[in-house]
């Protein structure tokens, strides 16, 4: 895990390492400058002549103006490693998850993804930061005061056999008992603000049912609960400075008593080893409290760090094959044997033994109740999944034998639960072919029975979409959806329930337009309505993931009873009224 | 429909000023109400521990010069007779910072987590208040990062930058009237420096307050395009569009990595700026000591000591203490700048209008006897009317029958832009009306009048004979029962789910309501039927199972008045089919308001509008409108589109 996410610092490995060497001067400056002050105090106690005192002083002042440069130094080439390094992180982890296939993005709710690329990549870059700046400094000035006390100090610095210990036993202590309450409470932290945006999103729900009251109350218990926990896990590191003060005070009573007494009775020191005994105490203390600090981070970082790692070691469920076919030769479609099911784990097939052939250009029509696994059977043709047994052949070849995306450039699909990004209309529609002209993004939206009415906006094709295509009714949508399928100039074309909100009438018109426009491209459509499929060369009845019935609209209707009395459901009452 | 004007939401505001002192004195006035005693007990703990920690450093200097006083001597002895009473003093003034301490870190972990708590239960019950307009014109996600956000700026604020100010506020005050104390000039010496802090910290640091503020707008525009692409990442899929989503990607976080940078780097070096001119200040305080010592120089001072080491020696120490927490308070100025701007959209969440109920008409359970004089009763007996107080004290009660009217109504969500003109629709007690027309015909408008989501701006619309705007909202929208396109689950159970509609209601009812619904067949087979977990709006679920349970939400409430919108939208024919009887049982008796995309659903309504632009244009029986071939015609047989 580490390595990976070491992995990300890349081209920022020189400021991350300038940052430990501006670092090191810094605290080197940082430790001597005590000494330093501490001896011109000295100087001026014992009247030492004035020309001493300003070279101190000039020495001190040079020094200084060392540890600033190399503080602001450090600083900037800190917050350029951790900025880069974060940068890197979000790049890998958005470039990861491009590379899922279906299998994989099943697997984590977008939520979950939203997460770990902004909360939990700023905690790790916080960690970061605070280790780079922090890691070698605290060690170093612990060990450096460590020994300065020692030389100094002599025998007096043997309080610090008993305070370090003390000390960090200590914060070891309320850094332990402190995590698994955190932990704990980030994940209920988690789960009311899920429910705040469940509230916030149902908020029609809450009003319709006047239940105001009751979801205040449901969140206040919620609220509290946190409080309680978060409370407890704030008071254990709270105790932190009482710990910390308590050996500092510890140590300078012992060292004001016991050097006091070794000074008076001539055991061989001296004041100035007094004053410089209390200066590096209070500097080993703090180097400690330091390093209890960043330990306290780490640990809290580790979670979102486990949860980046998740996404960066999911394996995609689909690679492109070794020599992959460039080229799909036609839009005929082979489904040979065909098991499917969603995870290895699943118990039930989603399709079991599907046997089916469709020729190039021919118009198939897919009806069946939700659940038959309709769409199921769609997507294993762009493989958008992988077949479990049985194989997938479309143009005469295995689809897993395909470059993925030059058999996705061929097969176009419009998903049922389809979408349309911010941005205007053209800028969406070129997602299907960046270099279309504007006549060919006309000509697609005229055959998707979509030119009208972009025509009637104000600014046209030039319209701005909102996030989540807010601005456009649902007919609109799946028209632009399918405008930018058709972009792609496919040599199969799948339609997902894509035409539901579109009246029946345009609906009637963009198959017209296809089966004049586009005769060579194999055309799937599934429906809900009998009007969109009859027509159709072939009719799949798919019924709890199996074709139950194939064929014409009217030997189905003969024959299938399943297709009978769905179309008996939807002509009800309408034919005696027809013209 | 009015919840898609997201393009007219504000933008998350980003403050201009920096520090703002009216949200500050907000802010301190909230954590003294929520806390009247322990603010102020923790603001003296915190005070003495400053003092308590500062003093000994008098005693210390005391016990160092008797070392030098007693060391040619060389008699522990006799030292120790004025040696130890001093270092007694020094441990009882550790003992009490420590215990002073304890306590007061102790209380601002307290008060930081329970005024955090308090915020968020203010700012939900604030929010339940609200309109739904105002959830109709801000983006959830922006709601979302007041409780996220937003809270966590205030926690840094509170735990940390509000005991740092005091702590080291009340120091560098002290210290500087001891510092006058002892020498003026040494002072004054002093103070120059501090002055040289602040112009070379806001030279070369100030910027970066305005950085942070900036990073935030960064961090909110990368995680929009973020979950843009979430939520897209299957069409992204099928278009092969993996490399330009990355492109844009990378330009976002590029512009992301610019702001974090700048905002840090210039964070991390107000440390090293301030501390470094610190010690400067110290080795020019030491010789300008110096100096003045060998030239027996003057003091002007409050204490008239005469100039001498005694002065130079605790001076310099004080500078230490007096640099070092000037820089403890630098450190929290980002804190605080992040913390007031948090602070400040927190307090303009609390601050929206609620929602104004003027209403005193309310929903009463009821006796009727023989002669039809309705009384009041205490329990439960299915029989429900309305109390309405008269303005002479007289109380008329009004039996709840679900006749609902809306005589010439006039409504516009934006000032200028009409939604409805003039729209009247009668609606007796167990009729269906049905809603037909374009999406922005004003179908949904007119459900969210009838249970005053909004309210009209011109008309009148009376329920059972009263004027829905003296009908209390709670009681009013109890009396309706409303399903809608877009279903909302909670997390819960499956049960809970449906008892949401009554929460009285026992699982039996709950059951029932369910079967009425056809939503039994599918919840009894799932894996632990009515106690399956749903979660993340019912995701394990398809659409069609959780308009079922949408359904059976709202007949478990069993209201006189139902409005469906859309309610059967995701459901294929085949199993409408199957649940029409249910609906069909489940509208019987009721006044109905149903809003279909799909003829089929609205077909047998005793009464059809058609509307268009807000107007209603047609309106009748399905034969009565395909007699007058008009829109409704054209609609059926397919010759016109609805969009």
């Amino acid at each position: 895990m580490l390595k990976r996410l070491v992995a990300c610092i890349r081209e920022y490995k020189l400021p991350t390492i300038l940052t430990f060497v501006f670092i090191l001067g810094e605290a080197v400056m940082e430790t001597l400058i005590p000494f330093l002050t501490a001896d011109l105090v000295n100087d001026i106690r014992a009247g030492i002549e004035i020309g001493e005192v300003i070279k101190v002083g000039i020495i001190i002042v040079i020094m200084a103006i060392i540890s600033l440069a190399c503080g602001a130094i450090a600083g900037r080439t800190s917050a350029k490693a951790s900025a880069g390094f974060a940068k890197n992180l979000r790049h890998d982890i958005f470039a990861k998850i491009q590379t899922y296939s279906f299998e994989n993005i099943d697997k984590f709710s977008s939520s979950s993804l939203i997460t770990r690329l902004t909360t939990d990549v700023s905690n790790v870059q916080l960690a970061f930061m605070m280790v780079i700046r922090i890691a070698i400094r605290s060690p170093f000035m612990l060990i450096f005061s460590v020994i300065m006390a020692y030389v100094m100090g002599g025998a007096l610095s043997t309080c610090f056999v008993v305070v370090i210990p003390v000390l960090g036993f200590g914060l070891f202590m309320v850094a332990k008992k402190a995590m698994p309450r955190f932990r704990a409470v980030f994940k209920k932290y988690d789960t009311l603000n899920e429910s705040i945006e469940e509230n916030v999103r149902a908020m029609r729900v809450v009003k319709g049912f006047s239940r105001e009251e009751y979801e205040k109350k449901k969140f206040t218990r919620e609220a509290e609960s946190i409080r309680d926990d978060f409370t407890k896990a704030e008071r254990i590191v709270a105790l932190n400075s009482p710990i910390m003060q308590l050996c500092l005070y510890f140590d300078m009573a012992f060292v004001l008593l016991v050097g006091s007494r070794m000074v008076i009775t001539g055991q061989g020191i001296d004041v100035g080893q007094i004053s410089a005994m209390l200066t590096y105490g209070f500097q080993v203390l703090m180097s400690l409290m330091m390093l209890s600090m960043v330990f306290v981070l780490i640990t809290i970082s580790t979670e979102s760090a486990k949860r980046i790692s998740e996404v960066l070691d999911e394996v995609p469920a689909l690679t492109n094959p070794e020599n992959p076919v460039m080229e799909v030769k036609d839009g005929s479609i082979d489904f040979d044997n065909v098991s499917f099911k969603y995870s290895k784990a699943a118990k039930k097939f989603a399709l079991s033994n599907i046997d089916l052939h469709i020729k190039p250009g021919m118009t198939v029509g897919i009806i069946g109740g939700t659940g038959s696994s309709k769409s199921s059977l769609v997507q294993l043709i762009p493989r958008l999944y992988d077949v479990t047994e049985g194989s997938v052949k479309v143009g005469g070849i295995d689809v897993r034998k395909y470059d993925i995306e030059a058999l996705r450039e061929a097969v176009s699909m419009v998903l049922q639960k389809n979408l349309i990004f911010s941005g205007t209309i053209k800028d969406n529609l070129r997602w299907g072919n960046e270099n279309a002209t504007d006549e060919e993004l006309v000509e697609a939206c005229k055959l998707s029975q979509a030119d009208e009415f972009i025509k009637r906006f104000p600014d046209g094709y030039d319209t701005m979409i909102e996030q989540g295509g807010t601005n456009v009714s649902g007919g609109q949508k799946q028209r632009l959806c399918i405008a930018r399928a058709l972009l792609k100039k496919p040599k199969i074309l799948i339609l997902d329930d894509s035409t539901s909100a579109v009246d029946t009438k345009t609906d009637a018109l963009i198959r017209q337009g296809f089966k004049q426009f586009l005769p060579e491209t194999t055309k799937i459509i599934i429906a809900q309505r009998i009007a969109s499929v009859e027509e159709s060369d072939l009719i799949l009845v798919m019924n709890n993931g199996t074709i139950e019935a194939a064929g014409k609209h009217d030997d189905l209707l003969k024959f299938n009873k399943i297709y009978r009395e769905v179309y008996e459901q939807q002509t009800r009452g309408g034919e005696e009224n027809e013209q | 429909m009015s919840n898609n004007n997201s393009s007219k939401a504000p933008k998350r505001q980003m403050p201009k000023h920096v520090f703002k002192a009216g949200v500050f004195k907000r802010l301190l006035k909230m954590l003294f109400k929520f806390y009247p005693k322990m603010v102020p007990i923790t603001i003296f703990g915190i005070i003495f521990t400053a003092v308590a920690s500062a003093i000994p450093a008098v005693f210390m200097q005391n016990v160092i010069s008797l070392i030098e006083k007693w060391q040619p001597v060389g008699d522990w002895a006799l030292a120790s007779q004025e040696i130890v009473p001093n270092v007694m003093v020094l441990i009882v003034m550790y003992v009490l910072s420590i215990i002073s301490m304890t306590v007061e870190t102790q209380l601002v972990a307290i008060i930081t987590q329970g005024f955090l708590s308090k915020m968020r239960t203010t700012m939900f019950e604030g929010m339940q208040n609200l309109p739904i307009k105002y959830f109709d014109t801000h983006k959830h996600g922006d709601i979302m990062s007041y409780y996220t956000n937003d809270i966590d700026t205030l926690r840094q604020l509170i735990s940390q930058s509000l005991p740092t100010i005091v702590r080291a506020g009340v120091i560098v005050i002290s210290v500087l009237f001891i510092m006058i104390y002892y020498s003026l000039w040494l002072t004054l010496i002093v103070l120059l420096g501090v002055v040289v802090m602040l112009f070379v910290s806001k030279k070369a640091g100030g910027g970066s307050a305005k950085y942070f503020i900036r990073l935030q707008a960064a961090v909110a525009k990368q995680e929009g395009y973020v979950q843009e692409m979430m939520n897209g990442q299957k069409v992204v899929k099928v278009f092969c569009h993996e490399d330009e989503c990355q492109e844009n990607f990378d330009k976002l976080n590029e512009a992301l990595y610019e702001d974090n940078y700048s905002a840090h780097a210039y964070a991390n070096m107000l440390g090293p700026i301030i501390q470094n001119i610190g010690n400067t200040l110290y080795a020019v305080l030491a010789i300008v000591g110096g100096v003045l010592l060998l030239a027996k120089a003057p003091n002007l001072s409050i204490s008239g000591m005469a100039f001498d080491i005694s002065i130079v020696i605790p001076f310099l120490n004080m500078t230490k203490q007096f640099t070092g927490n000037i820089n403890q308070l630098s450190q929290q100025i980002n804190s605080i700048v992040m913390g007031l701007a948090g602070a400040e959209r927190i307090f303009g969440l609390m601050d929206e209008q609620p929602e104004e109920d003027k209403g005193y008409v309310t929903l009463v359970n009821c006796k009727v006897d023989e002669n039809g004089n309705i009384s009041e009763a205490d329990e439960h007996t299915g029989k429900w009317a309305w109390k309405h107080p008269h303005g002479d004290g007289t109380l008329t009660y009004t039996l709840l029958r679900g006749d609902v009217r809306m005589t010439d109504v006039d409504f516009e969500y934006e000032k200028g832009k009409p939604v409805l003109h003039n729209v009247t629709v009668y609606a007796e007690p167990g009729q269906q009306v049905a809603f037909v027309g374009a999406t922005g015909a004003g179908k949904t408008t007119i459900t969210n009048l009838i249970n005053r989501f909004y309210d009209i701006a011109d008309g009148k619309i009376r329920y059972d004979g009263i004027n829905i705007n003296k009908i209390k909202k709670s009681d009013l929208r109890r009396s309706l029962g409303i399903v809608l396109q877009e279903t909302n689950l909670f997390t819960g159970t499956v049960m809970d789910n449906i008892r949401y509609g009554r929460l009285e209601a026992t699982d039996a009812e709950c059951i029932e309501a369910a079967k009425l619904a056809g939503a039994d067949d599918f919840i009894t087979r799932l894996p632990n039927g009515y106690n399956t977990e749903l979660s993340n709006n019912g995701a394990n679920l398809s659409q069609g199972q959780r308009q079922l349970i949408a359904i059976a939400r709202a007949a478990v409430a069993d209201p006189p008045v139902m409005i469906l919108d859309e309610a059967t939208s995701s459901i294929d024919t085949r199993t409408e089919a199957i649940v029409q009887k249910g609906m069909d049982k489940l509208m019987e008796g009721r006044t109905v308001f149903v809003i279909a995309h799909r003829l089929s659903t609205v077909m047998n309504s005793d009464v059809i509008m058609v509307l268009d632009h807000g107007r209603i244009i047609e309106r009748g029986n399905h034969e009565k409108l395909i007699a007058e071939k008009g829109t409704y015609y054209r609609l059926y047989t397919g010759a016109f589109e609805l969009e």
